[in-house]
């Protein structure tokens, strides 16, 4: 049967976060956006949702739920508050689901429980810096050494990295394939930089790090000995990308449409005009397919099929999306779209962060 | 209820079957049809019309089962299976496919607004028979197109004889001739019973093939779907039983809409399926492409950087996205009407962007495949002329645009028009 409505947990969910999302999210966007700072207590309160928890299997104090589809609602309507939260909020996914996906049983045992309980921290390293970055050319390298690795490289782009718990690097084996090691923080030769300056997601810190050296154990590289399911995890990631761009983009299309409606030239609302009008018809349209999009990709994930295909174009057509829909909103503002004290210049901003974000995770 | 993007099995069926009517059938004689405009697809027709017909005798079989037994049989996807089909048969040859012997418009206005002894009257004779049968519709005036409400065309009710008389000129009709000349066909026209009502004063009447006072003329000829017959139909005192027409032939003047509802409620199922058409033809040219491309050596990756692909790779990725895209807003709007749930904005959503995704997507075709592209040996050139005529009829680009505008923002047509 072909259906676009989500279940009835799905919708009581959904319902959750976006008040969680109007009430508390919304109001202090702004601010973060400013300092760079997202208050401790809306960090608490999204987590407190327990989006990952519920994803943990039932041994660990979870509900076993993690559906890609359930995911994607979950994170376009967190990104509609604000996405350097909904980023920060989903940060220690970025561990979590490897470990999930592709961790051992004593991986899980160690390392699940962890998210269990209050929000801690965490974040992966993939990204390395300078242009052309390719996921599957990576410079860092894990080179086996005395029954265990030693890691060498630097990153680029770490969400949390100066505060996070653990960090799982990707890199370079000997064989050329791609693998994940947990690191912990503090760990020797691993070198937190200054935090880096952005375009946009300014509440979301983010950090260069240096491995030079770092060893890990053997038991420390993700799944063992077993080949990394590099793919499946990033196509995930590619999915779960394209969810927060779409909330993002509607976000901007929400509050481009209001504003027509209410601002007055030539003595009738804007929004009578056809050339803002037809905007906002395209900016609806628009939205709609990349949800849509990014929908039937998680639901081929979810079939356990191949959607290596689906969950690329959704992601770029995500990316894409948002860029137009923030962009048209601005201009629907005129001026004031211009002006920092109104949120379309920031959806604008972080939006254009999804070409960078996406194409971290094409590989 | 929970999303899901699983085809039913028996759709999956119908539209294996469409394909390969499409590739065995259509195919073979695109190129001589396009050529040879106003030349009927006859293989096409001649094959598909038990196909139609059957099918047509099932849908009013249904009508007449008693409700419980009804619920049984009622397959539970028919407009998915029509948009699934539609897509296929437009992926052959969408001019072709305009010639489809079936009620076509004219059986989505009746299925709209119609009574169930209308549906019977009207429908039967498409439901039976070796020899196959047309419906078309006929809204567009010369001084009426995308302003529906501007049509001059009267139908006056003669209180003697208790008939309509219709006076007035359709243009651009798609299968008009078919319906009317070349088959025991109806058409479905859209009168005004009441000009100084405006929208209220619209009513859809049922002309029938061989009714007096009907003149078809003009075939023309056109820049795409060449295979598809486009006609005008002139009704000069035309005279037709009271019970032809559909719906109430009360005028509620206050704010009402009656009539123009019809033809809402009309295009709320037509659009989705004008494109799925669209898409049709767009998967045609992108598989083509493809298909040439990889001939020469290039293939389309889904798992590389952005940095590391051609300009032609960008390019073919783009088509393909639009096309998802345009093909999941349809898949929705189509769904909707299976679940019985109301569609406008939806349905005019899918319209406008396949109409504009389908005619950049052939565009780009012919501009990446150079002179194979542009050449007449080929089918390139030939479905981006066809793909042009989506983002035009059944309700412009910008027309479908401005009913999205005015869900979104909640307007009525004289707020936003
Ligand atoms: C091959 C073919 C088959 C057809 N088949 C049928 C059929 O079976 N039955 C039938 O009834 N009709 C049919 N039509 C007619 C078709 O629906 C109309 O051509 C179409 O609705 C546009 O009307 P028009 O051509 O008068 O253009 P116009 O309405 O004059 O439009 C011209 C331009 O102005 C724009 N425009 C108009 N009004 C507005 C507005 N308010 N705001 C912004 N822009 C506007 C339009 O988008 C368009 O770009 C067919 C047409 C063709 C070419």
């Amino acid at each position: 049967m072909v259906s676009f409505t989500p279940t009835e947990e799905q919708q009581m969910l959904i319902e959750t976060i976006h008040r969680y999302a109007e009430a508390e999210v919304r109001p202090i966007a702004h601010e973060a956006d400013e300092t760079g700072e997202i208050p401790a207590g809306v960090l608490r309160a999204g987590w407190e949702i327990g989006l990952i928890p519920a994803a943990l299997p039932e041994a660990y104090g979870g509900l076993g739920e993690h559906e890609a589809l359930t995911g994607v609602l979950a994170a376009e309507e967190l990104a509609w508050g604000d996405l350097a939260v909904a980023l920060k909020v989903l940060a220690p996914a970025l561990l979590a689901y490897p470990v999930l996906i592709a961790g051992t049983e004593a991986q899980q045992a160690e390392l699940l429980p962890l998210f269990a309980g209050d929000y801690v921290p965490m974040t992966a390293a993939l990204a390395e810096p300078g242009l052309f970055f390719d996921p599957r050319a990576l410079a860092t390298t894990a080179t086996a050494q005395d029954g265990g690795y030693v890691l060498n490289g630097v990153k680029s782009n770490v969400p949390l990295a100066a505060e996070a718990h653990k960090l799982l690097i990707y890199a370079r084996e000997d064989s050329g394939a791609v693998g994940a090691y947990i690191v912990d923080a503090g760990a020797d030769g691993l070198t937190i930089g200054e935090r880096e300056k952005l375009m946009g997601i300014r509440g979301l810190p983010t950090y260069p790090v240096t491995l030079s050296g770092v060893r890990v154990d053997a038991v420390r590289r993700l799944g063992g000995e077993a080949p990394l399911p590099y793919e499946a995890i990033l196509n995930r990631q590619r999915v779960a990308l394209a969810a927060l761009a779409v909330g993002v983009a509607r976000a901007a299309f929400e509050y481009a449409r209001d504003y027509a409606k209410g601002r007055v030239q030539f003595g009738v609302p804007i929004a009578t005009k056809q050339a803002i009008a037809f905007m906002l018809a395209e900016m609806a349209i628009e939205v709609d397919a990349a949800r849509l999009m990014t929908w039937e990709a998680a639901w081929k994930l979810d079939q356990g099929q191949d959607a290596t295909r689906e969950a690329y174009l959704a992601s770029r057509y995500a990316a894409d999306t948002v860029v137009f829909v923030a962009d048209s909103a601005v201009q629907t503002l005129g001026g004031y779209g211009f002006i920092r004290e109104y949120p379309v210049e920031r959806w604008l901003r972080d939006g254009r962060g999804f070409a960078m974000f996406c194409g971290l995770a094409t590989v | 209820m929970a999303i899901s993007f699983a085809m039913p099995e028996r759709v999956e069926r119908e539209r294996m079957m469409a394909q390969a009517l499409a590739e065995g059938i259509m195919r073979p004689v695109s190129r001589q049809l396009d050529e040879n405009e106003h030349e009927r697809p006859v293989d096409f027709i001649k094959l598909i019309w038990p196909v139609m017909r059957d099918q047509q005798a099932r849908a009013l079989d249904r009508l007449k089962a008693p409700p419980d037994q009804e619920k049984e049989k009622k397959p539970r996807s028919p407009y998915l299976a029509m948009m699934v089909q539609i897509e296929a048969l437009s992926w052959g040859d969408a001019g072709q496919y305009l010639c489809i012997p079936s009620p076509l418009l004219a059986g989505a206005a009746i299925e709209a607004v119609g009574t169930p002894e209308q549906k019977e009257r009207f429908l039967r004779r498409f439901a039976e028979g070796d020899a196959p049968r047309w419906g078309a519709m006929a809204m567009t005036e010369p001084n009426a197109g995308s302003d529906t409400k501007a049509i001059e065309t009267t139908a006056v009710l003669d209180p003697e004889t208790h008939e309509w008389i219709l006076n007035g000129e359709k243009i651009f009709i798609t299968s008009g001739g078919l319906a009317l000349r070349e088959s025991d066909g109806i058409v479905v026209v859209w009168a005004t019973i009441d000009r100084s009502a405006g929208r209220a004063g619209m009513r859809p009447f049922v002309v029938e093939a061989g009714t007096p006072g009907v003149t078809v003329s003009k075939p023309e000829i056109k820049h795409g779907i060449r295979a598809s017959d486009t006609v005008s139909i002139k009704f000069e005192n035309c005279r037709i039983p009271y019970d032809n027409l559909l719906g109430d032939p009360e005028v509620r003047r206050e704010g009402s809409r009656e009539g123009f509802r019809g033809a809402m409620a009309t295009f709320d199922a037509s659009r989705p399926l004008v494109a799925a058409s669209a898409l049709g033809v767009g998967r045609a040219a992108l598989e083509f492409v493809k298909e040439t491309l990889h001939q020469h050596g290039i293939d389309i990756p889904y798992d590389q950087p952005y940095h590391k692909l051609s300009a032609i790779q960008r390019d073919v990725l783009e088509m393909e996205a639009q096309l998802k895209a345009a093909y999941l807003l349809t898949l929705r709007a189509t769904a909707m009407l299976d679940e019985g749930l109301r569609n406008s904005l939806e349905a005019s959503m899918a319209k406008a962007k396949a109409g504009k995704a389908v005619t950049k997507v052939t565009q780009k075709a012919v501009e990446l495949l150079g002179m194979m592209g542009y050449s007449r040996e080929w089918l390139v050139e030939k479905w981006m002329r066809d793909a042009r005529i989506n983002d035009i009829y059944e309700g412009t680009g910008q027309i479908n645009l401005l009913i999205v505008a005015r869900r979104i923002l909640g307007y009525s047509s004289s707020e936003l028009s």
